[in-house]
């Protein structure tokens, strides 16, 4: 099979992917967990779990649930801070064959701009994606990317600090319309789109009548939300001219096809990782098997090739 | 210790204990032996049935009982979705297996070393007493609330000194408290080692004791997973890696602050006694 190389344009900078199996922030630790499972210069990209300028010690347990087809998280945002990510993370990482991304999490667009300042100033980094519709951590995250002034104020400000990187918003599912989210980051200066992050909800014990997740709160990923994914990215990718990157309960090569038939430009695979550690691997070295399978010569015939 | 692998197993054979007449609830799980280079007792796998994707996303966590050159043995309960699941596997069924993961128990070879096993906590002190270099130090006290055929006893019984406890009452409970807490005060005198698996309530009263008497413990914790190779995050319990074996007196192990969130599956399950949260 041929190179299946994967170029995401948008507003002036471009990020190249191996191609298009990504993997998705928060489901794959920094990578390092997972190479005794793969070859993860065999990935389209890696996208790192979000990372903050300083570390965070996340929610209290418990922070996980299994749901119908799916799985409830409140992690809360633990990660190691900027300067543990660059002095014992990505050195490791072999980010001269996969692009490696850094999802950034921060609480104010001041706090954003310098976080990406340093990722722009760091070596070893593709691109960047910024968090702002995690909806566990009530100071920031979700109220960024709940409101279309406020995401584009965040954008901004990532893309004037990170020079010339290509900056990746991801967007939330839990507003009222997605399209208009997605429009405010183009026109602040996205290099492209992530879609979705995970869809709120909650989940009770009624033996114990406790929540099961000491957050009460969380977000509800895997296959249980591919179908309202979808949507999203069949949304967006018809309101905007940037490409998208489509997210949500990704588990066979199908389902990526699936995503760029509505429209996306490459995928991220997230909870599929949880389940089997090889999944992302399994998933990109199978495409083009499935391809073949259905007829497919290639991913630019079959994008938002939808017949309606 | 070596890196872990994911694999496809096939079921050799499952194997009830108890004869209770019902549905067994204790099985041994025998599975075709992974290409595991080496493993150190008290790490686990994760095991994950096929063709169930939909329903139960993750896989599930059981300690190593025993692996030899011709099969991995886990002994598990059937308590709830999966594991129930797992008690219908049939000879030649495969599965997904992911392991070895974690950390070891600790071994020393000339210590007095006393293991204490609540229920199916027993698990992992199969493959510790049969790997263990000098098994005459070591003694076990094995609380349980099921009869004694349920457990995978005897094959223990014949590697160390082991003493099982039935706890029917709460007599029997106060009663298995106390030897526990005077063979851990023998083990603190004769600067021996405690290792404790069993549930996190059990888990708590060793912990007590430890502190108490000041011996040197192991807790094997059985915290809900998602991966197990640590990833997710879902799995983390507060440790003090600095704390010291020994705190000032009537004093919090730990101060706050001092805790960091670990995942249990990639810095435990074993972890000190006088440095985890419970
Ligand atoms: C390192 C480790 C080693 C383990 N070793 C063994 C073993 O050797 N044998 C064995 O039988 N079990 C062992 N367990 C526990 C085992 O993983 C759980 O019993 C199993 O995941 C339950 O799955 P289920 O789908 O049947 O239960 P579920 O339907 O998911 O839950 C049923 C009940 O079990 C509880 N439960 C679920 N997961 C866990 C867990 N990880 N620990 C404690 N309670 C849980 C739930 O709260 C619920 O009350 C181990 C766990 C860990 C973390
Ligand atoms: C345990 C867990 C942690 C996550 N952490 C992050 C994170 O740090 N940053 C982020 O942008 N998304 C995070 N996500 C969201 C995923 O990247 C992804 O958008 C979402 O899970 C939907 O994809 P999936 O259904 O394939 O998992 C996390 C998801 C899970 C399950
Ligand atoms: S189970 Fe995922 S980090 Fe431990």
């Amino acid at each position: 099979m041929g190179k299946q190389r994967i170029t995401l344009s948008g507003n002036g900078r471009t990020l190249v992917l191996n191609n298009p199996v990504l993997t998705a922030s928060g489901t794959f630790g920094y990578g390092l967990e997972y190479t005794p499972f793969g070859n993860l210069a065999s990935l389209g990209g890696i996208v790192a779990k979000g990372l903050s300028l300083l570390p965070r010690q996340g929610n209290p347990m418990p922070r996980i649930a299994e749901t119908p087809s799916g799985m409830l998280n409140a992690v809360g945002l633990q990660n190691c801070g900027f300067d543990e990510f660059v002095k014992r993370k990505l050195p490791k990482l072999p980010h001269k064959d996969v692009p490696v991304i850094v999802n950034l999490y921060a609480t104010s667009p001041a706090e954003f701009a310098e976080l990406a300042g340093k990722l722009a100033a760091t070596e070893g980094i593709a691109a960047l994606e910024v968090n702002i519709s995690c909806p566990n951590v009530k100071e920031g995250g979700s109220s960024f990317g709940q409101s279309a002034t406020m995401a584009a104020k965040v954008t901004e400000a990532v893309v004037n600090a990170s020079g010339t990187l290509p900056v990746l918003v991801k967007l939330s599912p839990n507003v009222t319309s997605i399209t208009e989210i997605a429009k405010a980051c183009e026109g602040a200066g996205a290099t492209a789109l992530s879609c979705i992050n995970t869809v709120t909800g909650m989940g009770v014990d009624l033996q114990s009548k406790r929540p099961l997740l000491a957050n009460v709160i969380g977000g509800l990923s895997g296959p249980a939300i591919k179908p309202i994914a979808l949507r999203c990215v069949w949304e967006v990718t018809r309101a905007v001219s940037i490409p998208v990157i489509g997210i949500g309960g990704i588990s066979t090569p199908e389902d990526v096809l699936e995503f760029i038939l509505v429209g996306a430009s490459a995928v991220q695979v997230g909870t599929a990782n949880i389940a089997l550690p090889d999944a992302a691997f399994r998933i990109a070295e199978a495409l083009p098997h499935t391809m073949h399978k259905y007829g497919i010569s290639s991913l630019d015939e079959l994008r938002g090739g939808l017949k309606i | 210790m070596s890196y872990p692998i994911l694999s496809k197993e096939t079921v050799l054979d499952l194997v009830p204990f108890g004869n209770s007449g019902q549905e067994a609830e204790f099985l041994a799980l025998r599975l075709s032996p992974p290409a595991w280079k080496e493993i150190a007792p008290g790490q686990f796998v994760m095991l994950r049935l096929s063709g169930n994707h939909g329903n139960h996303i993750w896989g599930r966590p059981f300690s190593i009982c025993r692996v030899t050159p011709r099969d991995l043995v886990i002994f598990f309960q059937a308590r709830g979705r999966v594991t129930k699941e797992m008690a219908k596997l049939r000879p030649g069924d495969v599965i997904d297996v992911w392991g070895p993961l974690g950390n070891s128990l600790r071994v020393e070879k000339d210590t007095p070393t006393l293991l204490l096993a609540g229920g199916i906590g027993i698990a992992p002190f199969v493959e510790y007493a049969h790997t263990h270099p000098a098994p005459w130090n070591l003694s076990m006290e094995f609380g349980h609330r099921l009869p004694l055929d349920c457990y995978p006893f005897d094959s223990l019984n014949e590697k160390i000194d082991a003493a099982p406890h039935r706890e029917n009452t709460v007599e029997d409970r106060d009663r298995f408290i106390a030897l526990m807490e005077k063979r851990m005060q023998e083990h603190a005198k004769a600067k021996g080692l405690v290792l404790a698996c069993g549930p996190t309530p059990f888990l708590r009263t060793v912990q007590t004791f430890a502190l108490k008497h000041k011996v040197r413990t192991q807790l094997a914790l059985e915290t809900r997973m998602g991966c197990g190779v640590g990833a997710c995050l879902g799995c983390v319990v507060q440790v003090a890696l600095k704390a010291s074996l020994i705190p000032p007196a009537d004093s919090p192990v730990c101060k706050g602050e001092e805790y960091h969130n670990l995942q249990t599956c990639t810095c435990g399950p074993n972890f000190w006694a006088h440095q985890v949260k419970l």
